[in-house]
Order: C-alpha cells, then sequence, then structure tokens
C-alpha cells in the first residue's frame, strides 16, 4: 500500500496561513556564496482534531513556523509541554503530515505527498532521537537489528560490510566493546545504553540532520550530561545539523548555536543562544529565564515569580499574539494580530510588539 | 557512623528541638530467606519547625526508601533494620498502624512525584477532602468546606474548582490541589518527593513559590527530595547528599552550592550546566551507581571516583569529617583537612569553542 494511500486525505485541514517577514513560501534559495541551508521551513502548520462526532475541536498545535538551519549547526528548541517543539520536528521529519507550509531539506523541497521512495530519500536525510528510549526500540528485537535496519533500508554499506559498519557504530555511541551489546535486547540495557542505541540507529543512515526530540529528558541526572556531549561529539565529527528539542533552558544553551522559543505553536523569539540566554527580549522568554533554577542569581533573595496565569489552550487560542492573555506589557494592538518579527539585534529577533 | 545532630531530646518541638530525628536509619528490601539488599545505610537527618531540608542524589540511591521508611510508609519487602526516627519526640516506628493513620495528614503529609494521580477520578475534589478531614476527626461538615475551600484560596486553584473532578484540573493544578490537601489539617511536617518534576517550568516555579509563602505563613518543615540540585540549592536551607543509601555529605545550602566537599557532590553538582556566561565543556558522572547487594569493600563512590585514594578508598570505610558545625562530609580526602587546602578548586575542562550565529 502507498504511503499517500495510508495516510489518506483525512488531515488535508489546513490552517490558518500567516503572513511572514522571513521570505514568503517557495522563496527562491539562498544565493550562491552562502552555504545551502540544511533545512528551510516555511509556514509550517499542523492541526488535530480531537474529541468525538459532533464535539470536535480543532487542536492548533503549530502555526506558520518559518526557519532556516545552516550546516554543522545545532538549534535548541525550547518551549513548555503543548508548545509544538515535538509536533515540529516530527512534521519535519514527516512523521506527521503538515496542514500547511514548506519543508526543504537541503534545497529539495518535500512535496505535500509525496511517494514512498521520496519519503525514503528525506528519512535518509532526516533522522529523529526520540524521548523515551524504553520505548524507542523494539523490545523483540536485538541491539544489532536495531542499528542494522537502517544501514541495510537505507543502502548504506554493501551486504558484507555491514557486520562491521554496526560494530563502528557502536563504537562511535560508547558501547563498548561492541561484540558485548550485539546481543542484547533493550530490556538489557540501562536508559543510557538504550538512548545510545537509539543514537546509533539515528546515525546509520548518515543523515544531514538530527532531530533530538529531549533525548534527555527520561534520563538520570547523571547520565544527561554524556548524552549531550555524546551528541556534541558525534555532531561536530561528523558536521551534522541538529534540532535538540528542550523544555530546559539551561540544557539548551549548552548544546545549542541558536535558541529558537515556541509558545503555543508559535516561534516568538530567535537569536544566538548566548544573546536569548543573556538578554531575552519577548515577555515569555523572560518568564521562562525567570522560572529556571538559576543559584548565583537568585541565593537567599527571595524571588516574585508570577506565572500569570495558564499555559493556553490550544484548541481556543486568542487572535493576536498568543501570550498576550499573560503578557504583562500586553497592549491593545497585541490582540488584533499576531506581531511581526523584528529585529533586536543583527542576530536576534522576537517576535513581540514591544520591539 | 557519627552523628550529625545535636544529641537526642525528647518533647515538643520547640526551636531548639527538631521536628523530626532520624539516626542511624538503614533500611533494606527483601524476603525472609533471600538476601537483603540495604538501600539505607545509618543515614542521620534532623529537620526542624519552618525547615526546609533536602534530599539530592541519582536515581536508586535511596532517597525516596529513606522518606518512606521516616514516615511510617514503607511496605513489605521493605523493612527497617535498625535506627530510629523521633517526630516531636515520639517514637514513629514504635507506632501502630491504626496510630500511623493519625499521624498521617494530620502531623506529616506527604506529596509524591506523581500525586496528581493520588486522586480518585471519579470523586469530587470537594468529597475527597471531605472524607480525609472526617477520618481525621473533623465532624461539622460546613467548617471543613470552608477550611478547604480556604487551602483553594492559598494554593492559588479557582474555588470554582472545588466542585470539579481531577480529569478537569490541569497537571499543575492538580498537584496545587494535592498540596492543598495535604496541608488541609495543617501537619508540621511536609515530605515532598520529586514534587514538580513531571511538570513544566514555569509551573513548577510557581508551585516551588507558592509552598515558601505557605511554610512562612503555616510554619511547617519540609523535605524536599530531588534530583535536581541546581533547584535545590535554591530553595532548602540543608542539603544531604546521598549515594548508594548513605548521606556522604550535608551542608547549608549555600555552602554546598559554593563549596561541596566530596568528590560525588563536586560531580553532582558540575552535571547541571549554567543558564549562562560561558559555554564550557562539562562532564558527567562516569560509571554507574553500585549494585546495591553487592556493595564494594571501603568507600562506596570509590569505583567511580576521579580522587580517589590507591590503598585507602577501596579497603578502609571513609571517616565523617566535619569541616563546620553543619557541615560535614564523608570522605578520606579529608582526614587531615590542612593537606587539602584547594578542595573544591577543579578545573571545569576545556572550552566548548566559539559560539556563533548563523540561523534565521
Amino acid at each position: 500500500m502507498s504511503l499517500t494511500r495510508a495516510w489518506g486525505r483525512t488531515t488535508g485541514k489546513r490552517g490558518p496561513l500567516l503572513v511572514s517577514t522571513l521570505g514568503a513560501p517557495g522563496a527562491p534559495r539562498q544565493a550562491a556564496e552562502e552555504p545551502l541551508a540544511v533545512l528551510e521551513v516555511h509556514g509550517l502548520t499542523k492541526t488535530y482534531t480531537v474529541g468525538r462526532v459532533g464535539h470536535q475541536r480543532t487542536v492548533q498545535a503549530m502555526t506558520s513556523v518559518d526557519l532556516t538551519l545552516a550546516p554543522g549547526r545545532v538549534l535548541g528548541l525550547v518551549g513548555e509541554s503543548g508548545s509544538g517543539k515535538t509536533t515540529f520536528v516530527r512534521t519535519v521529519a514527516y512523521l506527521e503530515r503538515p496542514a500547511a507550509g514548506e519543508i526543504r531539506v537541503l534545497g529539495r523541497a518535500l512535496p505535500r505527498h509525496p511517494s514512498q521512495r521520496r519519503l525514503r530519500e528525506h528519512r535518509a536525510q532526516v533522522q529523529m532521537i526520540f524521548q523515551d528510549p524504553y520505548t524507542s526500540l523494539d523490545p523483540l528485537h536485538t541491539v544489532r537489528y536495531s542499528v542494522a535496519r537502517p544501514l541495510r533500508s537505507f543502502d548504506v554499506v554493501p551486504r558484507r560490510a555491514l557486520a562491521g559498519a554496526v560494530d563502528d557504530l557502536l563504537e562511535q555511541v560508547g558501547l563498548v566493546p561492541p561484540a558485548e551489546f550485539l546481543r542484547r535486547y533493550p530490556y538489557q540495557l540501562s536508559g543510557g545504553q538504550r538512548q545510545r542505541v537509539g543514537i546509533a540507529r539515528a546515525l546509520a543512515a548518515q543523515p544531514a540532520l538530527l532531530l533530538a526530540d529531549e533525548p534527555t529528558s527520561m534520563l538520570d541526572v547523571s547520565i544527561r550530561l554524556s548524552i549531550m556531549n555524546l551528541l556534541l561529539d558525534l555532531q561536530r565529527s561528523r558536521s551534522l545539523s541538529m534540532v535538540f528539542v528542550t523544555h530546559d533552558l539551561a540544557g539548551a544553551s549548552y548544546m545549542s548555536d541558536t535558541i529558537a522559543i515556541m509558545y503555543a505553536g508559535h516561534l516568538v523569539e530567535m537569536g544566538p543562544a548566548s544573546e536569548v540566554m543573556g538578554s531575552p527580549r519577548h515577555p515569555y522568554t523572560q518568564l521562562l529565564r525567570e522560572a529556571a533554577p538559576d543559584p548565583d542569581k537568585h541565593f537567599g533573595a527571595s524571588r516574585r515569580f508570577d506565572a500569570r496565569g495558564d499555559p493556553p489552550d490550544l484548541t481556543n487560542l486568542p487572535s493576536g499574539c498568543p501570550f498576550a492573555p499573560r503578557c504583562p506589557h500586553v497592549r491593545p494592538e497585541c490582540r488584533a494580530e499576531l506581531p511581526q518579527w523584528r529585529a533586536v539585534s543583527p542576530s536576534q529577533k522576537v517576535r513581540c510588539a514591544l520591539y | 557512623m557519627a552523628a550529625a545532630a545535636p544529641a537526642t531530646s525528647t518533647g515538643p518541638a520547640t526551636a531548639s528541638t527538631p521536628l523530626l530525628e532520624i539516626f542511624g536509619l538503614t533500611v533494606g528490601y527483601g524476603w525472609e530467606g533471600r538476601p537483603m539488599s540495604t538501600v539505607v545505610r545509618g543515614v542521620d537527618l534532623s529537620v526542624g519547625a519552618g525547615e526546609v531540608v533536602g534530599i539530592a542524589g541519582e536515581s536508586g540511591c535511596g532517597k525516596t526508601t529513606l522518606a518512606l521508611a521516616a514516615t511510617g510508609l514503607l511496605d513489605p519487602p521493605g523493612q527497617v533494620l535498625s535506627g530510629s526516627v523521633r517526630f516531636c519526640g515520639r517514637d514513629l516506628l514504635a507506632l501502630s498502624q491504626r496510630e500511623l493513620r493519625t499521624v498521617h495528614l494530620s502531623e506529616i503529609s506527604m506529596v509524591f512525584q506523581a500525586s496528581m494521580n493520588v486522586l480518585n477520578p471519579v470523586m469530587r475534589i470537594r468529597d475527597q477532602f471531605l472524607d480525609a478531614m472526617k477520618a481525621h476527626g473533623v465532624e461539622d461538615r460546613d467548617g471543613a468546606v470552608a477550611r478547604a475551600k480556604e487551602m483553594f484560596d492559598l494554593v492559588k486553584v479557582p474555588r470554582r474548582f472545588f466542585e470539579a473532578f481531577p480529569h478537569q484540573l490541569s497537571g499543575g493544578m492538580r498537584q496545587r490541589t494535592v498540596i492543598a490537601l495535604a496541608l488541609v489539617l495543617r501537619p508540621q511536617l511536609l515530605v515532598l518527593d520529586e514534587p514538580t518534576t513531571a511538570l513544566d517550568v514555569v509551573v513548577q516555579r510557581s508551585i516551588l513559590e507558592m509552598l515558601d509563602e505557605l511554610r512562612n505563613e503555616l510554619g511547617f518543615g519540609v523535605v524536599f527530595i530531588t534530583h535536581d540540585l541546581s533547584l535545590l540549592v535554591e530553595i532548602a536551607d540543608r542539603i544531604t547528599i546521598m549515594y548508594a543509601g548513605l548521606a556522604v555529605e550535608q551542608a547549608p545550602a549555600r555552602q554546598l552550592y559554593e563549596g561541596p566537599r566530596h568528590p560525588y557532590s563536586q560531580a553532582l553538582m558540575r552535571a547541571f550546566p549554567p543558564l549562562g556566561g560561558e559555554r564550557r565543556r562539562l562532564e558527567g558522572i562516569a560509571g554507574q551507581p553500585p549494585d546495591l547487594r553487592q556493595l564494594p569493600p571501603g568507600c562506596s563512590f570509590q569505583p567511580r571516583c576521579p580522587r580517589a585514594i590507591a590503598g585507602t578508598c577501596e579497603v578502609v570505610a571513609p571517616p565523617l569529617v566535619r569541616f563546620e558545625a553543619e557541615h560535614w562530609a564523608v570522605c578520606h580526602l579529608y582526614d587531615r583537612v590542612d593537606d587539602h587546602p584547594n578542595v573544591t578548586d577543579q578545573g571545569l575542562g576545556e572550552d566548548h569553542g566559539e559560539k556563533g550565529a548563523t540561523v534565521g
């Protein structure tokens, strides 16, 4: 059965297409002297329909996201539960079909209804590392099988070189000696080891882009850092591009060159990690920054923290800026329409009417 | 091991006598006739009225077991092998199940990690509050309702949710409601085991702030268990670091943050990337916690310790060394403290390289 048929036409619901200053959808590729972006996303939108028949509501999971990621760079995508960050990576990996928008990998656009063959080409370039290492490996298959599978399906190495390639990958992710892990089943591995298998599996396809969806949030504190370091080492040695999804600002700034902040399915701020962390401009980024543990700053002083209300209801987003109901600096125009992107420095921009 | 707290005393908690005093508590899990694994080994801990005591460590270091044993909630196959737990001068371990039930909620309350799931999904929140209060002898129904609603105000959940079912509340609101339930009978001690781990940072912070306000207002003591040391140093007065069932270091939060002494505390402190500042490479803690059924001789942390002293650490159990009245560590490095003036001066490793902006 073709994938187009399998996925049917039920997801055709289009979300509102918002105007973007970042270049119109389908904008021409970058000038020749600039390196080709690994990932370009324009107006990416995803909606889900929930509820039983007659009581259906539309969840606006992601609204018109525009992003460009240069080769060899790490983008930290930060947001709370329900902010759409997982939806973003799953849509880019085409595990979900976008409601609207365009995905370009290495300059090549993915058609709205890709053939199975085109989809395989896409996934050879874009690989995902999942949040939960306890459920993302098939419990019935050995480590060898899980890692060899993408090597075979993407024709990465000739058949006779398969065993050597698997050993290689396991060594690269620190599962040494490989012989000790090849025959193990997921239940025989610790959480950190499983996540390493997940990383090896993603690398096996030799992707240009790695999408890491909160890869450390299920792991114990002592192993988080080693997994993050492993990802950074691999990213560097292979000049991979990576989207690192997290809710942890400190982790994002440790991993990323650029940080993008997401709120209620919208990107609200983007810039170099040091600038976004050092001088957050969007009121939501400031709220996140204020909420994160920061002993240097907060010792002894009792801070006044005000979350100003609850996380947004994605089935009933306000018109205008989604953060307006909680924003301490809200102005009438914020409720009228979504603010445009504004540059607050040569490299930092924010979607807020304050600037 | 030497005691961490001042000498035992009985009588109700005052400023000088702690609310909760734990001495040499040792807890194991195991069925009759099978080898017992000891998961808490001789831990001393004291909590004063209005004080926040933090317990931190990796998964499996015994934090939760310690909390369960210290509150009389430990179920078989867990059992207290030795040690004592005194609450307001009373021996908590000697109480019967019936007596414990009256102590729980009214004098000691617990909030656990997934505790938003402790609410009964098919009962209105109001009824769960009233049930709990009735079980503790609050007969006046109107008074109970008024008291519960007052708690809703304190934890900042709108009163209209009093009549709601748990699924109608968000995760953060459910956790607030559970805290309200835990505090409705005004206990003197609140034990929180990873109370905010499953919540988003903003929700987590607002709950912590709310807890702090409540503590100032109601004056209960808090035991706060978490693996998130960077969070704990902000909110706790004193912190105990646990490793493989042992308390390996205890210090006032600020001292621990500024100068952790035990190599494990130092490693744990470095395991959290800082929010700002220069980007530099950090190293996690190599290796894994030991199998509690086959502990290495000598120091339990020695196989993973970057500063282990050959010939000593793997042979002899380390001594408790006191640096200040409230700050001690169990480690061979400080047998003679004067020999190690720069004990916390550790390089943080190579620089992480230039950061650059490309995306956008």
